[in-house]
């Protein structure tokens, strides 16, 4: 009994919640390394595009809730995600046409690139705080739990409850689905099989009649729908507050670079490997090993590795870590 | 007149100092040109000329009577020129049947016939149709860069050292798909380092000295041609 006690634990308190976090940063992982891929720089605007995207698709939320339209048990937010995902390509395009063109033509270096967008990172920042402020929002609305905690206690008769929340299960479902039509995309259609071709062998592209521009206009569009998704399940799971969406950037560059950067794949699996490894670090392992150790041997500290404050250190040192061993990712990318 | 034609081009990379001066080549669909010469001749500038990645000061580059000069690369492959390059040229992380699906990327009927009549060419191709190219032998990674070529069903095929860095087995068999190409009637134009061996099987050949025409004749004249023989094929 001690021993599903402890499963029902880490259940609980790791794989769901590392399972619906490690979606999110996988969905931002994804279009790092798509940027990356095919307009070779690094994309600092990441996280606060995330935010940009989330902050319209609740401007929307609100705006439907006044006129009394909801979904009913699921979050009327994702009605609004279309809304915001168009706004959010507009901006991306409108960005792309008035800022990077510029250097793409000029055929800057990267590292010029990824400075250019760390000044669009700012002025994306800074729209987001004059439209809706530097507040916590939460605009989750609808039913919160599938499962609650003394129902599961219930139904096993177990001392460990299981909460599985809906936004969980909606993360989940989202992103495979989301995912799916990405891949599917990427691997089958022609559009997406010139978009690997470009991100494989500029050059050559080229010389095989690829239109350079439909490939990058492409790739934004992408970008802005998988950001808009992404920063708005994180949203709706957790709570809207545009600086916790700029800090989210490091555990998705270490997601995109842990699954080699430029391959869309190992960055999905990646985010995967960020979040499990952030919060198997950062759990305090007290109660699991007071269910599977005889009483004699109970532990007196909390067994917590590092403080959850640290958590980004977790982030931070598998991305040195990659860096300095495996600098193609360990699904093989390019080197950086 | 020649159906595919550089005539007198000369030019360099950007703002750099001439590399080609006043350099013509030519060559006839169903005909194997090739252009030897020293390290440094100009030989793969020459080509790259022609296909339009550097900017002519003067000559012309002209196809079946056409001027094409003021014409950029891409506007050039859609005229029917396609282009093997030394190097990286091939999508080494897609699969052989998505190169193919690339070379072709400007026609949308009947892709699956062109391909077939690819791998007809290149039996081994179809057989690894699935797999990455990265994976394959270097043999057979330029079977995969002359098959991407000619999904265009290009009228001229441009090659920058094709054999550069095969085995000599290998060397011996691309040299028989390419005499294969050439009897579908395709103009073919090499730039070689085995210079032997490429004049044995072209038609015609062009020796570069310092980014001028230096000497050409049919494959057999350059080949006994002494002067030639002395300088450039090691006696």
């Amino acid at each position: 009994m001690d021993f599903i006690n402890s499963i029902v634990l880490l259940l609980n308190y790791i794989f769901v919640p590392a399972l619906s976090y490690g979606s999110q940063l996988a969905l931002g992982a994804i279009f790092v390394s798509l940027i990356y891929g095919i307009l070779r720089f690094a994309y600092f605007t990441a996280g606060d595009l995330m935010s940009f995207g989330t902050m319209f698709t609740i401007l929307f939320t609100w705006y439907f809730q006044s006129l009394g339209i909801n979904l009913g048990v699921l979050p009327t937010a994702l009605l609004a995600i279309p809304f915001g995902v168009i706004i959010t390509i507009l901006y991306v395009l409108a960005k792309d046409k008035l800022v990077f063109s510029y250097y793409r033509t000029k055929k800057s270096p990267p590292v010029m690139l990824a400075m250019v967008s760390i000044g669009t990172m700012f002025v994306t920042q800074a729209i987001v705080r004059i439209v809706i402020g530097p507040f916590d929002r939460r605009f989750f609305d609808g039913e919160k739990f599938i499962l609650k905690a003394n129902e599961f206690k219930e139904m096993t008769g177990l001392n460990e409850g299981l909460t599985i929340k809906s936004t969980q299960v909606i993360t989940l479902l989202v992103t495979i689905i989301v995912v799916s039509i990405l891949f599917w995309f990427l691997n089958k259609t022609k559009t997406g099989k010139s978009m690997r071709a470009y991100s494989d062998n500029e050059d050559l592209a080229l010389l095989s009649g690829i239109d350079p521009k439909k490939v990058v206009m492409i790739t934004w569009v992408i970008a802005a729908i998988l950001a808009t998704i992404g920063g708005t399940l994180y949203g709706l799971d957790k709570s809207f507050k545009p600086f916790t969406y700029f800090n989210n950037m490091l555990p998705i560059f270490a997601a995109a670079i842990v699954g080699g950067i430029g391959n869309p794949f190992g960055a999905f699996l990646g985010g995967y490997v960020i979040a499990f490894s952030e919060i198997l670090i950062t759990y305090a392992y007290k109660k699991f090993f007071i269910y599977i150790l005889p009483e004699s041997l109970e532990p007196d500290g909390l067994l917590q590795l590092l403080s959850t404050d640290y958590k980004f250190a977790v982030s931070f040192s598998i991305l040195v870590i990659v860096l300095l061993f495996r600098p193609s990712g360990i699904f093989k990318g390019k080197i950086i | 007149m020649a159906f595919f034609e550089g005539v007198k081009m000369t030019g360099g990379y950007d703002d750099g100092p001439d590399i080609i001066s006043s350099c013509s080549v030519n060559v006839n669909q169903g005909e194997i040109v090739s252009i030897i010469g020293p390290n440094g001749a100009g030989k793969s500038t020459a080509m790259k000329a022609m296909l339009g990645l550097l900017n002519l000061k003067s000559g012309k580059v002209i196809i079946d009577g056409k001027d094409i000069s003021h014409l950029n690369p891409q506007d050039r492959v859609k005229q029917g020129i396609s282009f093997v390059p030394q190097t990286k040229n091939v999508f080494a992380g897609l699969s052989v049947e998505e190169n193919l699906e690339m070379g072709a990327f400007l026609r949308d009927e009947n892709l699956q016939e062109i391909i077939n009549e690819i791998y007809e060419l290149f039996p081994i191709l179809k057989e690894k149709k699935s797999q990455i190219v990265g994976e394959l032998s270097g043999g057979q990674r330029q079977q995969v860069a002359l098959g991407r070529a000619l999904m265009i069903k290009p009228s001229v095929l441009m090659l920058d050292e094709p054999t550069a860095g095969v085995s000599p087995i290998v060397m011996d068999e691309l040299f028989d798909h390419i005499l294969k190409v050439k009897k579908t009637n395709v103009a073919i134009l090499m730039v070689e380092q085995n210079a032997k061996q490429a004049l044995s099987i072209s038609d015609r050949g062009y020796v570069l000295v310092t980014g001028e025409n230096k000497y050409s004749g049919t494959g057999k004249e350059l080949l006994n041609d002494p002067r030639v023989r002395s300088s450039f094929l090691g006696g």
